[in-house]
């Protein structure tokens, strides 16, 4: 017989019992769309975690103050990095490859317009800030050098922060307050999203003099960034700027530094790996269920067998081989976990993609669909072998009825 | 003529546990090119066993079987199915026929077995089903079929390779007195037309028909008759 006479063969037997069929291949179908699922929410979970911490450009190096990121959690020297820092930091001949240097203030306050108020996160920042974050205004424009020096109460505001104090418009050029101190808001920024620092669309950016002065009453940073002038500097960068810190704060032991430094590449690269790596032990336990649905296969094709005993017998009477036998019955098996696997593909797919629709809505993360090509293949594949694997027993059991026993059958 | 059929001592037992039955206690037979026979007995007396044995659905214990001057004891498994497939033909009582195939597609099944190509096994099929007068039912399902029309399916599709000799298992047993006639008559009309035919009957008018009587008893062949007609 063809390959296409036994494909003939096994559709047809499987179109006779068409709701058997179909619960026969649920488990494969759970199995399979279960992996897709997975797969492509993890594929789209890591895209927005990577979109995130390389808000910044891989290129960045974050200074932050005290030792909270080696050893035992620590407060000592959170007040560590101060302006002498940000100034040495910015000198060429301390760090060469440094292209912007910019300080970070955060705090989160209310912030007012008239009859209007919303909580918006309030960062201090420099005027070099648009250009690390590729984040200019859509009106107006960012603050400038002199605005920083002469603690100007200006501000530039995100988009969320726009709409909620200005729903009429007219935002640019208006004053609001914080903490009862009037700043004219000079720029607005356009929709960005959040990065792994800060979330522009409910923030308000003020020069980070003008924050320590007036709403902290601070005189250090929360993070200094360093801007590298490309990604091979990284590391001599990180070298020049733990030297001039350690200079600037007399340490001579580099235990005792009282900052650490978070290489952006670094931690893009192990949130990718811990990201993967995760999504793959998540789509082996949906592959669990694989195994569940193969001997759920295995079972029915068992069952099949025996119903079917005296078909065998007779189509071995009329001349069909053990062989012919064993191929059929294989096929079924293999065309009815293929059939499993397709639809699970389908499912799992459409499911995903409604899931980064849903998330993308409910949590205004900017969540990408990502079909999982290899998870499809991998579905194919596997679906494929679990129908070689668990059709096998079923199908030598067949192959073994002598045809008149199998006539004899009622 | 020469014979086509050389049996020589067979012996077929079956264990059951430590029980064994000798079903056929050897039986010696020879049956020449074009012959029409029927074997005769008593339920029990081994009639479709010896069958099995000569159409190849079964192996004896011991003894020796040719077929078309082929020593079948001595081919393989897989080379007696095709043997079988090729030059034998075989009709059953209960027609064993595939219930969710048409007539024709249930009969071009061991063409197809056979690798014959498609347009060649489904053109034979259709001969056959013409001889046997169902040209008009070759795509019905079989099962929406009367008794009588799906033993002619089932005499179609032992005869559409144009077998060597043609086994009946009591082809007529669960059929009504025309259907039995018809299908007799196509028996008939494939002998008339040199067809080497062995059925198994309980019928003793069908001695009227063949041109031998073997009646078996107990598993051994206690008379072998020319009959007067031939």
């Amino acid at each position: 017989m063809t390959f296409e006479q036994y494909l003939q063969t096994s559709l047809s037997a499987l179109k006779r019992n068409r709701s058997r069929t179909g619960l026969t291949i649920l488990g494969i179908v759970i199995g399979i769309a279960a992996i897709i699922l997975i797969m492509s929410l993890g594929k789209g979970a890591q895209k927005l975690i990577l979109s995130q911490v390389q808000g910044l450009g891989t290129k960045s190096v974050v200074v932050v103050p005290g030792r909270q990121l080696e050893g035992p959690p620590s407060t000592v020297g959170l007040e560590s990095l101060k302006k002498r820092d940000l100034e040495e930091l910015s000198k060429p001949y301390n760090v060469p490859h440094a292209a912007h240097v910019i300080p970070l203030i955060f705090g989160n306050d209310i912030t007012e317009y008239e009859s209007e108020n919303f909580r918006a996160q309030i960062y201090g920042s420099s005027d070099q800030m648009p250009v690390i974050f590729d984040a200019d205004p859509v009106e107006g424009m960012f603050f400038s050098q002199d605005d920083v020096v002469g603690s100007a109460n200006v501000v530039v505001i995100g988009s969320k922060v726009n709409t909620e104090l200005f729903p009429n418009g007219g935002g640019l050029g208006s004053r609001i307050k914080i903490k009862d101190k009037s700043f004219k808001v000079v720029g607005i920024l356009p929709s960005k999203g959040a990065s792994s620092l800060i979330n522009f669309d409910d923030g308000v950016i003020i020069p980070y003099t003008a924050a320590q002065n007036y709403l902290f009453g601070t005189k250090h940073f929360d993070r200094i960034l360093v801007d590298v002038d490309t990604e091979a500097n990284i590391d001599i960068t990180i070298e020049d700027v733990k030297q001039t810190l350690r200079m600037t704060h007399d340490i001579d032991d580099p235990t005792k530094d009282d900052f650490s430094i978070v290489n952006q590449k670094d931690l893009a690269d192990r949130v990718g790996v811990i990201t993967t790596a995760l999504t793959y032990f998540l789509a082996a336990v949906a592959a669990i269920s694989l195994l569940v649905g193969g001997i759920g296969i295995m079972n029915i094709m068992l069952v099949s067998v025996t119903e079917r005993t005296r078909e065998i017998g007779l189509r071995k009477a009329v001349g069909a081989t053990t062989k012919n036998i064993l191929l059929q019955f294989l096929f079924e098996s293999v065309v009815l976990t293929l059939l499993g696997g397709i639809i699970g593909i389908i499912l799992g797919t459409t499911a995903s993609f409604v899931a980064s629709v849903v998330i993308g809505r409910l949590a205004s993360f900017e969540w990408t669909f990502i079909f999982p090509i290899g998870g499809a293949v991998l579905g194919i594949v596997v679906s494929t072998i679990i129908g070689l694997i668990f059709g096998v027993y079923p199908a030598r059991q067949a192959a073994r009825k002598s045809p008149i026993e199998a006539l004899r059958y009622e | 003529m020469s014979n086509i059929i050389e049996v020589t001592n067979i012996t077929k037992s079956f264990k059951d546990g430590d029980r064994v039955t000798e079903v056929l206690k050897g039986v010696s037979f020879s049956v020449p090119k074009g012959q029409f026979v029927a074997i005769m007995g008593r339920s029990g007396a081994g009639k479709s066993t010896f069958l099995y044995q000569l159409g190849l659905l079964d192996h004896p214990t011991s003894g020796e079987l040719m077929l078309d001057g082929v020593d079948i004891l001595k081919l393989k498994s897989e080379e007696r199915t095709r043997f079988r497939l090729e030059r034998l033909g075989y009709v059953f009582q209960d027609y064993a026929l595939l219930p969710d195939l048409t007539a024709i597609e249930n009969v071009v099944l061991p063409l197809l077995m056979q690798n014959v190509p498609d347009d060649i096994a489904y053109e034979k099929s259709k001969q056959a089903l013409m001889r046997v007068g169902l040209e008009k039912r070759m795509y019905s399902l079989s099962n929406k079929l009367s008794g009588g029309e799906q033993q002619r399916v089932s005499i179609a599709r032992s005869i559409a390779h144009d077998p060597k000799i043609l086994f009946a298992d009591e082809p007529t047993a669960n059929l009504d007195s025309e259907s039995s006639e018809n299908v007799i008559s196509i028996f008939k009309e494939l002998h008339k037309q040199g067809q080497t035919i062995v059925m198994v009957t309980h019928e003793a008018d069908y001695g009227k028909i063949t041109d031998r009587t073997v009646l078996l008893a107990d598993g051994v062949i206690i008379e072998d008759t020319i009959n007067a007609h031939s």
